[in-house]
């Protein structure tokens, strides 16, 4: 686990280097650098941090989305990086909806092809450059984008084989079960702390590593 | 081995043992032909036995039921005992192992796979997604089922089955072949 110290010293040294491009700058559960940027600029702060030696992170591990309904911009882009040199992790987020692009990191990261293409299938998120845009996931012909809040679970479409036409053909989906959940009276339901794991959760309470309700 | 026979169940329950019963069957028959120049026998039965005893698998590992697949195929249960040598190509196998999770992408693919396979043809569906989504049944992007796609014969259960639930699937497609099938046609 790296050092909280260090890594408020590395998000310090960020937002110093980047200048207004940070909002802001975090260390979640003491031990991940997290960096909330701007999405106008987030391409020269993304090659910033690929060159500057202090920085060096040369790999992007992961570009993903989140929706948040209620928000006004609900996505989310959550870029995770990665410095082999300096043995150093970093989440910089930027937010976004529907309509705004965000500016694709194609130039800075080649590999971030597939992963812009997968947050457009799952989410919506349109990347602005980013020449194939094409769904990664989803069927040919697939429509909506099935990980916003929104989608409804079982989609709208199912398969089957049509003997008549003699392939594999869409229809609307109908279910002889409709999707019930049974958690309700769960007693896991809302639990933070296993039992016999008490111990463990009381020294976390004190460290100030634990969110949300304490049991 | 020899002592071991009697308390050994034999997979064919009607083989004769070796000892004299053999001895008149196989004189009986090469007295027909020195005599007739011909044997006649239950054509049905010497395909049904050919049949169960070189069931080729087309390989469809889809997910992580192919695990258990490989287990059977491996050393330690060794499907090769009975004739079953996993091929790659759908032209020279008799039987599909629907292996795992069907998803509505791979539907169409699966189909044509089955369609090129040479009649006669048979499906075993293993595990719970194949059968009928299984923990997947209200996903989006996942067919509830690969009977909705390709007709099936025999329903392995468990996520994932064992490998000697999948060896007693196979067992009990050849005794389907055995008692089902014919040398007709469709």
């Amino acid at each position: 686990m790296a050092d909280a110290n260090a890594l408020q010293a590395l998000g310090a040294a960020i937002a110093e280097a980047a200048g207004a491009v940070v909002e802001e700058v975090f260390v979640e559960r003491g031990a991940e650098l997290v960096v909330r940027a701007r999405r106008d600029q987030i391409v020269p702060f993304m090659e910033m941090l690929r060159d500057d030696p202090r920085f060096a992170f040369e790999q992007v591990m992961d570009i993903c989305g989140m929706d948040w309904p209620e928000r006004a911009e609900r996505f989310e882009v959550v870029y995770n990086l990665l410095s082999l040199a300096l043995n150093q992790r970093l989440r910089v987020i930027v937010s976004t909806d529907e309509a705004t692009p965000v500016p694709s990191l194609i130039h800075v990261w080649p590999a971030a092809t597939w992963y812009e293409r997968e947050a457009w299938d799952m989410y919506g998120i349109v990347f602005e450059g980013q020449p194939d845009l094409r769904r990664l996931l989803t069927d040919y012909g697939f429509e909506g984008h099935p990980l916003r809040k929104d989608f409804p679970l079982t989609g709208h479409v199912q398969v089957r084989y049509d003997e008549t036409r003699k392939q594999v053909v869409n229809e609307p989906v109908t279910l002889t079960q409709d999707f019930r959940s049974f958690d309700f009276l769960s007693p896991w339901e809302g639990m933070t702390t296993l039992p016999g794991d008490e111990k463990v959760h009381q020294i976390r309470s004190e460290r100030g590593q634990i969110e949300g309700p304490q049991s | 081995m020899s002592g071991s026979d009697s308390n050994a169940i034999a997979w064919n329950r009607e083989a004769l043992p070796p000892g004299a019963a053999q001895d008149s069957v196989v004189r009986g028959i090469t007295g027909e032909i020195e005599e007739k120049g011909f044997v006649i026998a239950n054509l049905d039965k010497v395909v049904n036995w050919a049949r169960t005893g070189s069931l080729w698998p087309m390989t469809f590992g889809l997910a992580c039921c192919a695990v258990p697949m490989i287990h059977a195929y491996m050393a330690r249960y060794d499907l090769d005992r009975f004739g079953i040598i996993p091929r790659g190509s759908p032209r020279q196998s008799d039987v599909m192992i629907v292996a795992g999770t069907l998803t509505n992408k791979m539907a169409p693919a699966l189909r044509k796979v089955y369609d090129q396979m040479s009649e006669p043809r048979w499906v075993i569906s293993m595990g719970s997604c194949a059968n009928g989504g299984g923990y997947y049944h209200y996903s989006y992007s996942v067919v509830r089922g690969c009977d909705r796609v390709v007709p099936v014969d025999v329903y392995v259960p468990g996520c994932p089955p064992t490998a000697e639930a999948l060896v007693y699937g196979i067992l009990q497609l050849q005794k389907k072949i055995r008692r089902t099938g014919t040398i007709l046609r469709g």
